[in-house]
């Protein structure tokens, strides 16, 4: 065979060209065959068929020969044969196609979402930044703190001169900002950063620039921003003219000189970002004031990059020794003082890490759901392959060899394997922002999730399931051509009810099924149970009907004594209001994003030992503050008008901070130090819970709002009896009436505060709940297919039983026991599985148990009655058999 | 395909025998297929029938090594036939093929010889 000939295989009319010729030829062959029969002395009609006989099978023939042809274009065709043969075989069974087609696209789909969103958040979670691996937070620490506290600016920038680990440092802190106008103001997110910020990630504005060297410092000097793709295309229709055009952040102008790109969303999981500032216009958006000359003012969020090669503990050494000297050089303001870096999937700035258990346990459920969806395509490609055991039969007879047959069938897999992935991925790709649906908009934004899909983990678990899928055609397969001749004809497992070889590998594919469909119930149940205790759990105080809402005058041009004119007269007219049986002001706001106050303090009598810095949150709050809330007063008394700016500054102290630093005393009357002011304990209340509601009792006191003015604060009130959604017109209406340039943020419940910071847990219930149901489902429908098809099977021995005497009745409860039987086994291995599983989500589950007996109970039963329910249909049929139609079966 | 034949008339031949089979008679002049199955069973006086099915796989095996080659002409009965000949590289390869089988035939007729008596 020449080259050129080769090569001319592929052409398909060379192909066809061949094929006739061989065809020619064959019949040439016969025709001259029946000719010299006819000349020997056979009659005409006896010639032809004798020939034809003694030829044999001509279209075998010419398969056999033309298997025998070696290039790569009839390879090619063979394949594109078996590929066509195998889609007609799908489409003529759409049930069974649509079904496996389903099974895989949840499986796959599921699997390749949940795992690039984990390896999204944890290994690249900023769209758009490069050389993210190497990227690593930088956190204060305080000795005698275990929590991580933020770094001054001074601090950060003699950092970033004084190593050589890193190649980058720039800062990112969150921040808010106002777009006032009409009855609600809209809030924006964004970042307060150095100026290298854009080019230390790598981000190139889609237009305009980023920020010049030095415009991050200077108190307000360089009113410019750059603003998110979104709110160029939402607020300001993406005109292409908008470098230079301005913007009110806080009614405080800054000039647009650069948009991001699209797919950049900021360096913050959890937010997108829709404007950047530099860290000069810090005083614009922050009310306590500029703070970049000040080094005990703690609020940057830094991070840096290491360069390459460097590791995070080298990187931490060289850090280290930094915060050791400028401990020392600066003894005031950085005693107890060091610093602390993080691989970004444990930074402690962002959502990161509240977020990595639960897609951890979103990473092992898909898995889970995996295998299962993978024993309901075996399962389901197994019946195939018995149910054409005939027809795999008579080819066989005919002549195929047993290696065709298996070629065909395992094409067929591979292309059902193919048309579920395609689909898989596109489940993937449209759930690709539905993580951040699962989570309520907070304080108004949407939190949004920059699912970059990480392609290696996709790219695994599609040849995850085209590889099993592929497997599970070829077992049976192989199986059901091994047969021998006679024996498949007939047609006749052995055994029947009982199942024989066959039925006994169904069976336990479906076992599996049913314990896999357990333990995710389990663990379903059992998230279910911890998040209503979380829900339910007490933080202390009365969240149902106390509703507040944000009110930022900073925004609106305040200074404090004008703020402390407003906040008592809003106060007085609220407390007027019909409807409302409490008022109060504070300025930090429980379960929200921003955490409270938090300060050094002194104790009076206490000594802290040599590295310890004592620290504490507090909230400046107006007298009234616990009635309305409902937070007990244990000891002493509330704060009173008396307690003016002028009077003796005095605090009240959480019940655990009085223990902590008074021991065996009562506090009342002792002394207590913020920030260089003493004030005199006269109360304690009891403790609240305002970070999280599993966290340990804090070290928390109260001051008079009266003693340290705010600018921003928080409108407390309870409804006397009523909705509060009813009152609410009339406090936005009271607001008005003292300033109409005022708008509130959004009003909420406290109780719907609580309800949006346990969105972790939320979605670990609803992914749990999902798949959990999706696996009772399939487990299902897997001992529906096995019962029925066992049923089917044994249809002459069921005739013979009615024959000899069996009512109908007793032949249903015969079903129902072989398939309650397997049903009962299966959830036996699905609870012993779940009792050594379930002790992984030990830390995960509040207040529940991992053996919660109520959880196990329940899904036993429901497993049992589903079981139930799949044998009923089937042993109905069996019930119902025409005895003489079965025996002919 | 399977005609039922006595089982002694039925001789199961290894691959390799029909490919040289079919070059010795191809050694003769060029042959069709039909040509080469009358060819075969009268020279090996009707011992050897070949099956159509094992022909014309081995005739494409054999072009596909090029061992022989076909081309179309026309028979004496004026039909379209497909006449094949040897290659040169055919012609060795029958060589080959025909001394190894003569060693094999002289060693088996040894073997049917009484042994020789062995010299006390």
């Amino acid at each position: 065979m020449s080259i050129f000939e080769r090569l001319s295989e592929w052409l398909p009319w060379v192909r066809t060209r061949r094929g006739d010729e061989l065809a020619e030829e064959l019949r040439t062959h016969l025709a001259m065959a029946e000719a010299d029969r006819v000349a020997r002395g056979e009659q005409p009609a006896d010639a032809a068929a004798n020939a034809r006989r003694e030829f044999g099978n001509t279209a075998l023939v010419r398969e056999l020969s033309q298997d025998q042809w070696r290039g790569p274009g009839f390879w090619f065709e063979r394949l594109s044969q078996d590929v066509r043969f195998a889609l007609r075989m799908l489409r003529r069974s759409p049930v069974f196609t649509a079904v496996a087609v389903a099974c895989l696209a949840l499986g796959i789909g599921a699997n390749a979402a949940v795992r690039s969103w984990t390896e999204g958040i944890v290994h690249h979670p900023f769209p758009g930044v490069r050389e993210q691996d190497r990227l690593v937070a930088i956190a204060g620490t305080v000795k005698g703190s275990v929590e991580d506290d933020e770094m001054s600016w001074p601090d950060f920038i003699d950092l970033s001169h004084g190593t050589t680990a890193f190649d980058a440092f720039f800062v990112s802190k969150i921040t808010g900002a106002t777009l006032t106008g009409g009855d609600r103001a809209e809030r924006l997110v964004g970042q307060l950063v150095t100026a290298n910020y854009f080019d230390a990630i790598g981000v190139r504005p889609m237009l305009g620039r980023g920020f010049l060297p030095g415009e991050d410092v200077g108190r307000g000097a360089h009113p410019v921003t750059v603003i998110s793709y979104r709110l160029w295309r939402d607020h300001f229709g993406s005109n292409p003219q908008i470098v230079g055009s301005t913007i009110n952040y806080n009614s405080a102008p800054h000039t647009i000189v650069g948009v991001t790109p699209p797919e950049f969303l900021g360096t913050f999981v959890g937010y997108a970002m829709q404007f950047w500032v530099p860290a000069s216009q810090q005083a614009v958006f922050d009310p306590s004031g500029y703070k970049l000359d000040d080094r005990s003012a703690r609020w940057v969020e830094g991070f840096a990059r290491l360069s390459p090669g460097i590791s995070v503990s080298a990187g931490q050494a060289e850090v280290n020794v930094v915060a050791r000297r400028l401990e020392a050089q600066f003894a005031n303001d950085d005693r107890g003082r060091g610093v602390r870096i993080f691989p970004l999937d444990q930074n402690p700035f962002d959502n990161a890490k509240t977020l990595e258990p639960m897609l951890r346990v979103g990473s092992i459920v898909a898995g889970v759901l995996l295998v299962i969806v993978c024993a309901n395509i075996a399962n389901l490609l197994l019946v195939r392959a018995l149910a054409r055991g005939p027809e795999l039969t008579v080819r066989h007879a005919l002549g195929a060899s047993r290696g065709r047959l298996i070629r065909q069938l395992v094409t067929e897999g591979v292309i059902l394997a193919a048309i579920g992935t395609v689909a898989g991925l596109f489940v993937a790709y449209i759930s690709r922002n539905t993580l951040g649906l699962f989570f309520a908009p907070r304080g108004g934004v949407n939190l949004v999730f920059g699912a970059d899909y990480d392609w290696t983990v996709v790219g695994a678990t599609v040849a995850l399931g085209l590889g099993s899928t592929t497997l599970f055609a070829l077992i049976p397969a192989l199986h059901s051509t091994r047969a021998d001749l006679a024996f498949a004809l007939r047609a006749a497992a052995p055994g029947a009810i009982r199942g024989g070889q066959r039925g006994r590998l169904r069976a336990a594919i479906v076992l599996v099924q049913i314990s896999l469909g357990v333990v995710l119930l389990i663990g379903s149940g059992l998230a279910i149970r911890s998040l209503r205790g979380l829900l339910r759990a007490n933080p202390g105080f009365s969240s149902a009907r106390v509703t507040t809402g944000g009110i930022n005058l900073f925004v609106a041009g305040y200074d404090t004594a004008r703020a402390h004119r407003f906040e008592d007269d809003l106060l007085r007219r609220v407390r007027a209001i019909e409807r409302i049986g409490a008022a109060a002001f504070a300025t930090n706001l429980p379960f929200s994003t921003r955490p409270y106050d938090n300060g050094p303090i002194a104790v009076d009598g206490y000594a802290p030992s040599r590295d310890e810095r004592p620290t504490a949150d507090y909230n400046a709050v107006t007298p009234g503050y616990f009635a309305t809330l409902g937070i007990p007063l244990r000891v002493g008394r509330d704060f009173a008008a008396s307690d003016a700016d002028t009077s003796a500054p005095v605090a009240i102290v959480s019940r655990a901070m009085g223990e902590r630093y008074w021991p065996n005393t009562s506090p009342i009357g002792r002394r207590l130090q913020l920030r260089g002011t003493w004030m005199r304990v006269v109360g304690i209340v009891s403790d609240i819970k305002y970070r999280s509601l599993t966290q340990p009792a804090s070290m928390l006191f109260y001051v008079p709002l009266a003693q340290q003015r705010s600018t921003a604060v928080s409108l407390f009130f309870r409804p006397d009896g009523t909705n509060a959604v009813r009152v609410v017109p009339a406090v936005v209406a009271a607001i008005h009436e003292v300033d109409p340039n005022v708008s509130p943020y959004e009003f909420v419940t406290l109780r719907e505060q609580i309800d949006r910071s346990t969105s972790g847990q939320q979605i670990m219930v609803t992914l749990l709940t999902l798949f959990g149901t999706v696996a009772l489902c399939l487990a299902v429908l897997g001992l529906y297919g096995v019962i029925s098809y066992v049923v089917s099977q044994s249809t002459r021995e069921l005739g013979v039983r009615l024959a000899l005497g069996a009512t109908p009745s007793q032949l249903l409860a015969l079903v129902v026991s072989s398939g309650l039987r397997l049903a009962l086994t299966g959830v036996a291995l699905g609870i012993l599985t779940a009792l050594v599983t379930t002790r992984l989500l030990g830390d995960l589950l509040f207040e529940v148990s991992p053996r919660d007996p109520v959880v196990f109970g329940s899904v036993i039963a429901v497993m049992i009655g589903a079981s139930l329910a799949s044998c009923l249909l089937p042993a109905w049929r069996a019930s119902r058999l025409d005895p003489t139609r079965a025996l002919r079966a | 395909m399977a005609r039922k034949e006595p089982a002694t008339s039925r001789i199961e031949l290894l691959q390799g025998t029909l490919d040289f089979i079919i070059l010795q008679a191809l050694r003769w002049g060029p042959c069709h297929g039909y040509g080469l199955v009358q060819l075969i069973r009268s020279q090996s006086g009707n011992v050897l029938q070949v099956e159509t099915g094992s022909l014309y796989p081995a005739l494409q095996r054999l072009m596909e090594h090029d061992a022989i080659t076909a081309e179309w002409g026309v028979s004496d009965m004026d039909r379209r036939v497909r006449v094949y000949r040897l290659t040169p590289a055919g012609r060795k390869r029958l060589a080959a093929e025909r001394s190894r089988w003569e060693q094999l035939t002289q060693a088996i007729a040894g073997l049917m010889q009484p042994p020789a008596p062995e010299e006390a």
